[in-house]
């Protein structure tokens, strides 16, 4: 358990290089970390500078949206506003590096925002404040005004790359079940909305039961299991146009839990016949299915490697559910898992380097991580139930879904950094489950 | 000062159309498992209502397990007898977990389930045509609670008559 965690903050400290105050020149303004214990970088986002009066109003948001990125994600702290020795008011001028060196902050974020009819332009420059220089050169995004969240996202991301060295992942959506009513009576739908919970959007009514909706590798698409059939099959849907079909070559069978190859055309899913669940993949343009499996024992809840040569799944051919590793195109199965409990869900990481899962036991479950042969197990959370996990698009983050316990019970989104850290509830309007991270928007 | 580049994002048309419900047919499917509802008087033994509540259109199940036990047995007994001499009515299956399980597996466990019923039916004579199985995994829960009294409950496979002559 304590080698994981070192190997894990080795990983990232070849990539993040310390930099105490005051010498960055030795290099580039870098967030330190230290054996899974982070001190979190503080920096400045005053209110970007509007050209004209009519642009304030997002020139203040959008650096509000900015800071709300870097500091959701752990590795920041934001200095408020009512320390600020002085402020910005001219994007083009001299940074006063003595004021901010007052308050401390390490990082300074300034902007300027211009308002062209409905077109947003915005300039950003990152400073290192004891550096005394500019951290990467100045950039300038567009964009129209209904988009400008994007637009913060997106300069939130490229400020996290530079101090990261790692790609960032807000600008990015999460696909999820809506959850009403009580739980004997749950309505369930398809929504949509940005990682941070802004900008919901239902993508289907809740008549049906749907369950576990999983983003294609490009973000178009989603696929999912829903009963508007009266069985559970597996539909797919095109999130731009939102228009969906069926994909099924078998109306008697039940078919559960797909998810998407690399390549975007390929899906991976669990069919049940005469009580038996075995793994199939399925070519979504032709309709052309090909058996995985073939156990009297419950194979589910696939997921490719990212290079689409290996699929990890669940089956409790061993009597209880337990982790397994094959080849994409069938075969022999390696099983991974060897804990006390059992393991569920696994999601192999979008950097290859981890499978995220759900493991119950002694009551209780819990969202963990191992290395994809099995070694260096490390639980990141643990409650009444926890399930579910899904990857940020940088393989740093994973969104689950929490249920509370009880009559009362409810399902709400969480996130937890992969080291464990930083463990939050993620804003939705009601109940949610079922979360699947898109990839970087382009 | 350094220079500043220009990269221009296509944000525009990207955020998704807003949709309403009423893109959506108002169909609805059988997740209720409503079936036949009212089904006749309980002291008519051909009515449905008969099935339900004398006979019992539910058998329980284990934590984790798809076995008949005795008792099972017994319910399941007298529904094949009702539907071997009724036979004009089509039966649908529905498998059902208690909470404690992921979503995925709860859904192959009640596929097991609700297929031990139907195979137990078939071996007491019942056509195989007759019985469709459906599973719902944990998303039906009977009984709210977070604790065994309730869970049991939800362990279950009942038995939804549909079609047929109604009474």
């Amino acid at each position: 358990m304590r080698n994981a965690l070192a190997t894990l903050c080795l990983g990232l400290a070849t990539l993040l290089t310390l930099a105490p105050a005051g010498q960055a020149q030795d290099g580039p303004l870098r967030i330190e970390i230290t054996d899974g214990v982070i001190e979190p970088l503080p920096f400045a986002a005053p209110a970007f500078i509007a050209d004209t009066p009519a642009a304030s109003q997002y020139a203040a948001d959008i650096a509000r949206v900015i800071a709300a990125d870097l500091v959701g994600s752990g590795l920041f702290r934001e200095i408020p506003e009512v320390s600020y020795i002085s402020g910005l008011s001219d994007f083009d001028a001299a940074v006063n590096y003595t004021d901010w060196k007052a308050i401390n902050a390490q990082a300074l974020i300034a902007g300027a925002v211009n308002l062209s009819g409905d077109r947003l332009t915005v300039r950003f420059r990152a400073y290192d404040v004891f550096a005394g220089q500019e951290l990467g050169s100045g950039l300038q995004l567009s964009g129209t005004t209904d988009g400008w969240r994007r637009i913060a996202h997106k300069v939130a991301d490229t400020i996290y790359s530079r101090l990261t060295g790692e790609g960032g992942y807000f600008d990015s959506r999460v696909v999820f079940v809506s959850e009403t009513g009580p739980k004997d009576d749950r309505k369930k739908r398809l929504a949509i909305m940005d990682y941070d919970g802004a900008n919901v959007q239902y993508l289907t009514n809740s008549n049906d039961i749907v369950l576990a909706p999983r983003f294609s590798p490009t973000g178009d698409r989603v696929l999912y299991t829903s009963y508007e059939s009266g069985f559970p099959q597996i539909h797919v849907l095109d999130v731009g146009k939102v228009q969906r079909r069926v994909l099924s070559t078998n109306d008697a069978a039940m078919t559960f839990s797909p998810r998407f190859a690399p390549n975007g055309t390929t899906i991976v899913y669990s069919q049940s016949e005469g009580g038996n669940s075995d793994l199939y993949t399925m070519n979504i343009n032709s309709g052309q299915s090909q058996r995985l499996t073939s156990a009297p024992s419950i194979e589910t809840a696939p997921s490719f490697s990212p290079d689409g040569s290996q699929i990890v799944f669940e089956s409790d051919r061993s009597g209880a559910s337990q982790l397994y590793v094959m080849a994409s195109s069938g075969g022999e199965a390696k099983r991974i898992s060897f804990g006390q409990g059992r393991y569920g869900t696994p999601v192999w990481s979008p950097r290859g380097d981890y499978i995220a899962f759900t493991k119950q036991n002694a009551g209780r479950f819990h969202i963990g991580v191992m290395r994809t042969d099995g070694s260096e197990e490390r639980l990141l959370t643990a409650s009444f139930l926890d399930e579910g996990p899904t990857w940020s698009p940088n393989g740093r983050v994973i969104m689950f879904t929490r249920e509370t316990q009880g009559a009362a019970g409810q399902a709400r989104l969480y996130s937890v950094d992969v080291s464990g850290r930083n463990l939050k509830p993620v804003k939705t309007p009601d109940g949610a489950s079922d979360p699947s991270w898109s990839p970087l928007q382009n | 000062m350094s220079s500043m580049k220009t990269v221009i994002f296509l944000v525009a048309g990207l955020s998704l159309a807003a949709c309403s419900d009423a893109r959506w047919d108002d169909t609805n499917s059988g997740s209720g498992g409503a079936g036949l509802s009212a089904g006749g008087s309980l002291h008519d033994p051909s009515s449905p209502a008969y099935f339900r509540e004398a006979i019992g259109d539910r058998v329980l199940f284990l934590v984790d397990q798809s076995s008949i036990s005795p008792t099972a047995q017994a319910i399941l007994d007298g529904q094949a007898r009702w539907l071997n001499a009724n036979g004009d009515y089509v039966v649908t299956i529905e498998g059902h977990a208690d909470e404690q399980g992921t979503r995925e597996y709860n859904l192959a466990l009640g596929a097991r389930r609700a297929n031990a019923a139907r195979e137990y039916l078939i071996s007491q004579g019942v056509a195989g045509g007759r019985i469709q199985v459906v599973s719902y995994g944990k998303e039906r829960p009977i009984e709210i609670c977070s604790e065994e009294s309730c869970y049991a409950q939800n362990r279950r496979a009942v038995t939804v008559l549909a079609g047929g002559a109604v009474s």
